[in-house]
């Protein structure tokens, strides 16, 4: 992104008659001199790390060692595993179903913040209530549920003694229930944020303008809130699938180890030292969740909308 | 101006223990050594089992060692012992992990001519037997991985060579742990563990290698598979057993898999399960929350490991002689007797009777009804007078081991099968 708006600057100036070359090109030159801290660091930190990924990925592996190799086994066996389809299969049902649920509270919740609260105090306040969770850690969050949902738990106790049930209900907990749960609860307010800002930035005489040409609450809403706000759900959209995609632990914790994403099978591969593998599987995983956002990216250009 | 003063420190003890060393080699008096020792720092890693702070803290004050300890969990243990043999000079492990570790070279074999109480170390770890008349259970038993040829030998030796692998430390026969308020019935087979009146309410830990064998016990158990070697699988048999638990899963029989410590204990204390693979410390944990758990013997016998300390192939000088000093006290006694008292054994038992009461003593080793309340270390209480240990005596639990704890030929099948089951 950093290069094409250096790219831009420097056509922009190119195509310009040019009243001073030279300041063009020290233009041209701080324009590359500010953007090489942060290509440093993604150099440094990101892109070697994945290069690094790919490499082991075609390693062999023996029990307790990794030898560099250059093979297809490790995806050979990932990809000609039935296991492999079901575990990614889990995962991306995980991530719809909480996808479909965050937007759907997130969109509530910034909607009713951003246009029916009046006061600016009040929203910046009720906002700031939404983030209240996040001053503990997300393992607490997700951990203090089990207490909750056990079978001797406060949910289950409570609906005993209203008489609403009277056996313990097991699928509370350790169940794709609370897994469900508790990625939504932990990823909801990751929706709430970009949507909330975009609509903050939605002009209220638009609305006032359907209003006027007859428009219903709900045109209202589906013809003019809606399409203004997409990139915030896009944005929104890409934090909770990428993070429920990566995630391993609370599908770990929530499921009682009952159910596998790819995370866990990663985590189960470096448990036993088989980075290779844990690798390859990585590779699959990272080129999955690319697609999935380049094909995302195909229906709102953010870079435009923002 | 640091890195002047740091070189100077350096160059100062270099020639302070250079000189030592001179001396040591002028006169190699015991006296000298014990001295030298206070200086020395020992890395110590190994489960969380065994490497407790009370240990660091009388190592210090008796032998003025200083010991550095991390605790890991047994997969982490084992990838470090295998690939980073220079960040420790002890190694906590245990057997099986051993005959995963010992052939990358990491570890270098102990004379065993310098181990004082070597000749009262219990036989299972000597020539496999604990009474001369008994049956050297299944799996890696530890025996069989403890010596080797020489100080470099890289193939495990079927005999007491003089030179040992790993020093024996503490060991312990697993069993499944219940509720029995819950469950208000005798429990006297492993094959419980599937018995869907326990639907919903049963687990088994996720530890591949473990948790494959506690399946086995159960397969057995219910006479559905008879194995060659429970502690060596043949594919076959691994298809069977995981086939058997895959189905038991998908009915429901599981409430959850756990993985570490902390997560077994919360699984049984809050009545979410009420028969699980259990270890020792778990059943004292939850037992010292006032819950009632038994740590239940069953007619099939036990799943058994052993832990032991190894030293870094990189070990030399004074360190190793630190090393040696440690291991002897190791086996005094003292520490013996505090892991014996949270239901361990120790390896040279009659050293850790002298720091134990002789209420202790009969009820953890010898079986007897407490006389007493029985503490642990740690001060809470575990039995009231007149109870019995779960499974009785010493000579009662580990002289009915059926495997112990392993690594099989099929290992990487194994692994994956259980990922299938995990993720079925």
């Amino acid at each position: 992104m950093t290069n094409q708006t250096t790219q831009t600057n420097d056509t922009a100036f190119a195509q310009a008659p040019a009243p001073d070359a030279r300041r063009a090109m020290s233009h041209h030159l701080s324009g590359w001199l500010l953007a090489s801290p942060i290509a440093l660091v993604l150099t440094g930190f990101l892109l070697l790390p994945i290069i690094m990924i790919v490499v082991v990925s075609f390693w062999g592996a023996t029990e307790f060692s990794i030898y560099p190799a250059f093979q297809f086994d490790n995806y050979a066996f990932l990809l000609g595993s039935e296991v492999t389809y079901r575990v990614f299969l889990n995962t991306f049902r995980y991530a719809a179903i909480t996808w479909a649920l965050t937007l759907l509270i997130g969109f509530t919740v910034a909607y009713f913040l951003a246009f029916h609260v009046r006061s600016l105090n009040w929203q910046i306040g009720l906002f700031l209530f939404c983030t209240i969770p996040f001053w503990t850690s997300n393992i607490i969050r997700m951990i203090s549920w089990i207490p909750f949902l056990g079978r001797n738990g406060l949910a289950n106790s409570t609906l005993l003694s209203w008489g609403v049930i009277d056996q313990p209900v097991e699928w509370l907990l350790f169940s794709d229930f609370s897994v469900i749960l508790a990625f939504v609860h932990l990823y909801t307010l990751f929706m709430i944020v970009p949507i909330f800002n975009t609509m903050m930035r939605i002009d209220r005489s638009l609305l006032e303008a359907a209003a006027d040409a007859g428009a219903s609450g709900w045109q209202t809403l589906w013809n003019v809130i809606v399409p203004l706000t997409k990139p915030g759900i896009m944005i929104g959209t890409i934090f909770v699938i990428t993070l429920v995609m990566g995630d391993f632990i609370t599908v770990r914790f929530m499921s009682g180890s009952q159910s596998a994403n790819v995370g866990r099978l990663i985590s189960n591969d470096i448990a036993l030292l088989q980075y290779p593998s844990a690798s390859a599987t990585a590779v699959i995983l990272l080129i999955t969740v690319l697609l999935m956002i380049a094909t995302l990216l195909r229906f709102v250009d953010i870079r435009k909308e923002l | 101006m640091t890195t002047i003063s740091k070189v100077r420190y350096s160059r100062r003890s270099m020639l302070k223990s250079g000189a030592a060393a001179l001396t040591a080699a002028a006169l190699p008096a015991p006296m000298v050594w014990g001295q030298e020792s206070k200086n020395i720092t020992l890395r110590q890693f190994g489960t969380g089992v065994s490497n407790l702070n009370e240990v660091a803290k009388k190592v210090k004050e008796d032998l003025g060692i200083t010991l550095e300890m991390t605790a890991l969990d047994s997969d982490s243990v084992t990838q470090r012992a295998a690939t980073q043999p220079d960040s420790f000079d002890i190694a906590d492990i245990e057997y099986w992990i051993c005959k995963k570790v010992w052939p990358t070279g990491n570890l270098q074999a102990m004379d065993t001519s310098k181990i004082k109480n070597y000749d009262k170390i219990v036989g299972i770890f000597r020539d496999g037997k604990l009474t001369p008349d008994s049956v050297i259970a299944q799996g890696t038993a530890p025996h069989t991985v403890g010596f080797v040829d020489g100080p470099g030998g890289t193939s495990f030796a079927d005999h007491e060579t003089g030179w040992m692998t790993l020093i024996p430390t503490i060991y312990n026969a697993d069993t499944l742990g219940i509720r029995p308020d819950l469950i208000g019935r005798p429990i006297e087979h492993w094959s419980e563990l599937l018995n869907p009146e326990f639907k919903g309410k049963s687990s088994i830990l996720d530890i591949s290698s473990i948790g494959n064998m506690d399946a086995a016990m159960v397969c057995k158990s219910m006479g559905e598979i008879k194995y060659g070697d429970k502690g060596n699988m043949t594919r076959d048999e691994i298809d069977k057993t995981m086939a058997i638990f895959t189905e038991a899963k998908k009915n429901g029989q599981f409430r959850a898999f756990w993985k570490t410590f902390d997560e077994s204990v919360n699984l049984m204390a809050s009545g979410e399960v009420v028969i699980q693979s259990m270890w020792s410390p778990a059943i004292t944990a939850v037992k010292s929350r006032g819950i009632p758990c038994v740590y239940q013997p069953l007619a099939e016998g036990y799943r058994s490991w052993g832990g032991g300390l190894g030293l870094s192939a990189s070990l030399t000088g004074m360190e190793l002689d630190a090393a040696y000093e440690y291991i002897n006290w190791y086996l005094s006694g003292w520490v013996g007797g505090f892991f014996m008292r949270q239901g361990y054994y120790s390896a040279v038992p009659e050293t850790s009777k002298n720091y134990m009461s002789a209420n202790e003593w009969g009820y953890w080793f010898e079986g007897k009804p407490a006389t007493d309340v029985i503490t642990s270390p740690f001060g809470d209480p575990l039995a009231k007078a007149g109870e019995v240990r779960d499974g009785g005596s010493f000579f009662d639990r580990m002289g009915h081991i059926a495997a112990w704890n392993s690594v099989m030929d099929e290992n990487q099948y194994m692994v994956r099968k259980w990922n299938e089951f995990i993720a079925a």
